[in-house]
């Protein structure tokens, strides 16, 4: 018999927690087979996050670090820097990442640690029951912005991508979608190409996400791509930000 | 005089809002009462469940592990809850989706088609006010009319008449069960 | 009312419109309730982009002159560590709620007691004490919230509310004080409100010559001596006569204990409790003279044992000290603890009674 389709080395056989219509478990699956295809996954370490995807240990088969939330790069510098031989990588959610952890994220990148971050923007959080998120567009509704987001009183959303494409230091810095077939497969070859760059010993990578949190949106899945596509993508435009062969960042 | 019930079931069968009403009802009526629900992690597809006390006097623990009443609408909590209910108490059972019933012989035990009463009044979403009717019914532990009035303020707040309407109807058909399960043990 | 949207509306109705809080499970709910209360009456809300920046914004709100509060929950809290140093050194009124969850580092989400050390016994750096007040209901949670607000501005320093996720999570009915009951917010004279028509105001917590700061020190010490004579607070529940065992306990274990010592009475058996309500400045001597008409006593916690060490100080020696903790969320109900009483009761005398510790 051909196998045609199997369950990459680098995931266990658990059933993950995420809700129906998540993307968080299509990331996973792109950064498992990325570990695969490279021939990594026996020395990569994870850092999860707090957020929904603290449990990706559980779905990792990979060693795994738990931070604090929002110190993951921190966790992850720690460790590169003691055991460069090894494949550091964060999986982070734009609470996680961009709130909380801001000053870690920007100072990984600033300083060029050879890590790569893959950062899940869901424009909300998720575990904690739907709060604003630096991310949420403005005028959505959550649970902490009831009237919508008021950018006059908490400014714009924030673009990760864009804002740590400044940096000067050298770094891979992308934005993908993964809520289509076509977009998955896009998304594949940046995670693939922040681990290469890694595995190179290169420099910093990051792969900025959209991503779906229709509990929280109050939307049904299929709602929530529509979502992503109409709202989220205009500000939040896809495409590499950064390679490290540029020299400046733009 | 002192009621005690742990309400439980899946997430999404309305098992906090259940007891939500009744606490609100006990309240209304002039009595000191106690809401505690699980929270957490397990409230995502596993089983959510609720005490709530409504007594005459001051509540002390708003923890109880041996409930006087409990009432189980799934297959899980009957097994995690089911042992638990204090000898001499009273169990009810949702038996639309729980097929088998507890083989205690020192409580009472009422076996309710919940989500088939509901059904059959135009809504199954409302199995919980079959449960929630019978429990009352059985127990008296608040009055129908306070409940009435809770269903009253929860849906009609949304402007949704006829939301009231069944909910009160399916309500009482729950009640009528409870009752009825009163005398028979008579 | 939920627990958390009490403490929320205590706020309000203690006149205190400005919150800066970070999301944490058990007590999102505050932040949620007063996203939408503060715009109703002009009041201020922001979440902050962590708690560590929060600490600061409270800081930057007292010292504008303003009432302030947040909550949060133990990770949270420990990143506003280092703010109540210098909220403290500052001498800054805050209103800081903290409900519990358990530890160390992530550990769960479900109630748990195991932030008495960090609250009492500072959890930042430097000599200071804030205030710990622990309720044992929504209708006490809401209370001792409202008197917070004037016992932070009568010593001019930070209170913590010390809850747990059951007081953050239950239902209770409460009532909220006529808000003319409740004392106006002092002047700030010190405030940094603009130097108009006076000379500088200055709020920081740097001394660099050491008399200066050893002034400030003792000034902060005579305010806690004057906070241990006048704040004590605690309620005593059959503990006036002489007793078998003593059961101490704080917040919602308390209240469950309450419900032990009734089963155990209606047993016959001799049982009381105290129930600190202000835990720093801890009932040493209220403490110390119950203990004194018991044989025993047990100190009940979710925890592996903290306050136990204040009851061991208060008691001194003189009678044996139990302890009895459950942790990771598993609450204890009455009866369990009824049974831990009556292991202290059939004890064989003659037999060594050592400090049990179990967990
Ligand atoms: C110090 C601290 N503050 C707050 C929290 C509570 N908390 C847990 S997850 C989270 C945010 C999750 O959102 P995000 O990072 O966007 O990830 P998502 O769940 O959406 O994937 C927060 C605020 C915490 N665990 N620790
Ligand atoms: S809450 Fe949102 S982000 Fe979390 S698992 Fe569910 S859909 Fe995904």
């Amino acid at each position: 018999m051909r196998t045609i389709f199997e369950k990459p080395d680098a995931l266990t056989d658990k059933i993950t927690h995420y809700c129906p219509g998540c993307t968080h478990g299509v990331i996973h699956r792109l950064v498992a087979e990325s570990l695969d295809e490279l021939g990594l996954r026996e020395r990569t370490v994870g850092i999860a996050p707090v957020g929904c995807a603290v449990l990706a240990y559980h779905y990792f088969n990979t060693d795994f670090q738990e931070a604090a939330h929002g110190r993951a790069a921190a966790l992850a510098t720690g460790a590169k820097r003691v055991r460069p031989d090894l494949i550091l990588f964060t999986y982070q959610g734009d609470g996680d990442l961009a709130s909380i952890g801001m000053a870690e994220t920007i100072h990984a990148c600033n300083r060029g640690e050879k890590i790569t971050t893959i950062f899940v923007n869901n424009a909300v959080y998720g575990m904690t029951g739907g709060q604003m998120a630096p991310t949420t567009m403005p005028g959505q509704v959550t649970t902490t912005s009831p009237a919508g987001r008021d950018v006059a009183e908490c400014g714009q959303p924030i673009r990760m991508a864009e804002v740590l494409s400044q940096i000067k230091t050298p770094g891979y810095i992308a934005r993908v979608a993964v809520h289509t077939p076509a977009h998955i497969v896009k998304a594949k070859r940046c995670i693939k190409q922040a681990f290469k760059y890694q595995a190179e010993g290169r420099c910093y990578s990051l792969v900025e996400c959209l991503s779906t949190c229709p509990t929280n949106w109050g939307m049904t899945p299929i709602e929530s791509i529509k979502w992503v596509e109409e709202t989220m993508m205009p500000y939040y435009p896809l495409g590499v930000k950064r390679t490290p062969d540029e020299g400046e960042g733009g | 005089m002192r009621h005690e019930v742990m309400f439980a079931g899946f997430g999404g069968q309305g098992i906090m809002l259940i007891g939500q009403m009744l606490a609100y009802a006990g309240m209304n009526e002039g009595k000191q009462a106690v809401w505690l629900p699980s929270y957490g992690p397990e409230m995502r597809g596993g089983t959510a469940y609720c005490i709530v006390q409504v007594s005459d006097d001051p509540i002390g623990s708003p923890v109880v592990a041996n409930p006087m009443n409990a009432a189980v609408m799934n297959r899980p909590s009957l097994d995690k809850f089911g042992p638990e209910v204090k000898p001499g108490g009273l169990l009810l059972i949702n038996s639309s989706l729980i097929p088998d019933t507890s083989k205690r012989t020192d409580i009472s035990i009422l076996n309710v088609g919940c989500n088939q009463i509901a059904n059959e009044e135009g809504t199954g979403k409302a199995a919980n006010m079959v449960i929630l009717g019978a429990l009352i019914g059985a127990t008296k532990m608040v009055k129908p009319k306070s409940i009435e009035d809770m269903i009253e303020y929860q849906f009609g707040k949304k402007g949704k008449r006829k939301l009231v309407d069944i909910n009160i109807r399916i309500f009482n058909r729950g009640l009528d069960i409870g009752k009825t399960s009163v005398k028979d043990r008579k | 009312m939920k627990g958390n949207e009490a403490i929320g509306e205590a706020a309000v109705c203690a006149g205190c419109l400005n919150y800066f809080a970070y999301p944490i499970t058990p007590q999102s709910e505050v932040a949620e309730y007063l996203s939408r209360r503060l715009p109703e009456v002009g009041g201020t809300f922001l979440q902050g982009e962590s708690e560590v920046a929060v600490s600061y914004m409270l800081f930057g709100a007292s010292a504008a002159g303003e009432r302030v509060f947040t909550t949060s929950s133990s990770p949270g809290i420990s990143l506003m560590a280092e703010g109540m140093s210098y909220l403290s050194g500052a001498q800054l009124p805050v209103v800081i709620v903290n409900i519990v969850r358990g530890g160390p580092g992530l550990g769960g989400i479900l109630p748990a007691q195991s932030d008495y050390m960090q609250a009492v016994k500072g959890a930042g750096h430097g000599d200071y004490h804030v205030l710990v007040l622990a309720p044992a209901g929504v209708q006490e949670a809401v209370d001792l919230t409202i008197d917070a607000f004037t016992l932070a501005e009568r010593y001019s320093n930070p209170v913590l509310i010390l809850g747990d996720g059951m007081i953050g999570q239950m239902m209770e009915p409460v009532e909220f004080p006529d808000p003319e009951t409740i004392p106006p917010p002092q002047p700030r004279p010190w405030a940094t409100t603009g130097m108009k028509d006076r000379r500088q105001n200055l709020i920081r917590s740097l001394f660099l010559s050491p008399d200066s700061l050893e002034y400030n020190n003792m000034h902060l010490r005579a305010k806690y001596d004057a906070m241990e004579r006048d704040e004590v607070r605690y309620e005593s529940y059959h503990a006036e006569r002489k007793m078998d065992v003593l059961i101490v306990a704080y917040g919602t274990m308390a209240r469950i204990c309450k419900t032990a010592v009734d089963v155990l009475r209606e047993q016959g058996l001799k049982v009381g409790l105290v129930r600190p309500i202000s835990l720093y400045p801890y009932p040493m001597q209220v403490v110390h003279e119950a203990a004194q008409k018991a044989k025993d006593v047990l100190v009940v916690e979710l925890s592996t044992g903290q306050m136990v060490e204040d009851v061991h100080h208060a008691v001194a020696g003189s009678r044996p000290v139990h302890f009895f903790g459950k942790t990771g969320g598993n609450i204890p109900p009455p009866d369990r603890i009824a049974d831990e009483v009556r292991k202290l009761l059939v004890k064989k005398p003659g037999k060594s009674r050592k400090t049990g510790r179990k967990s």
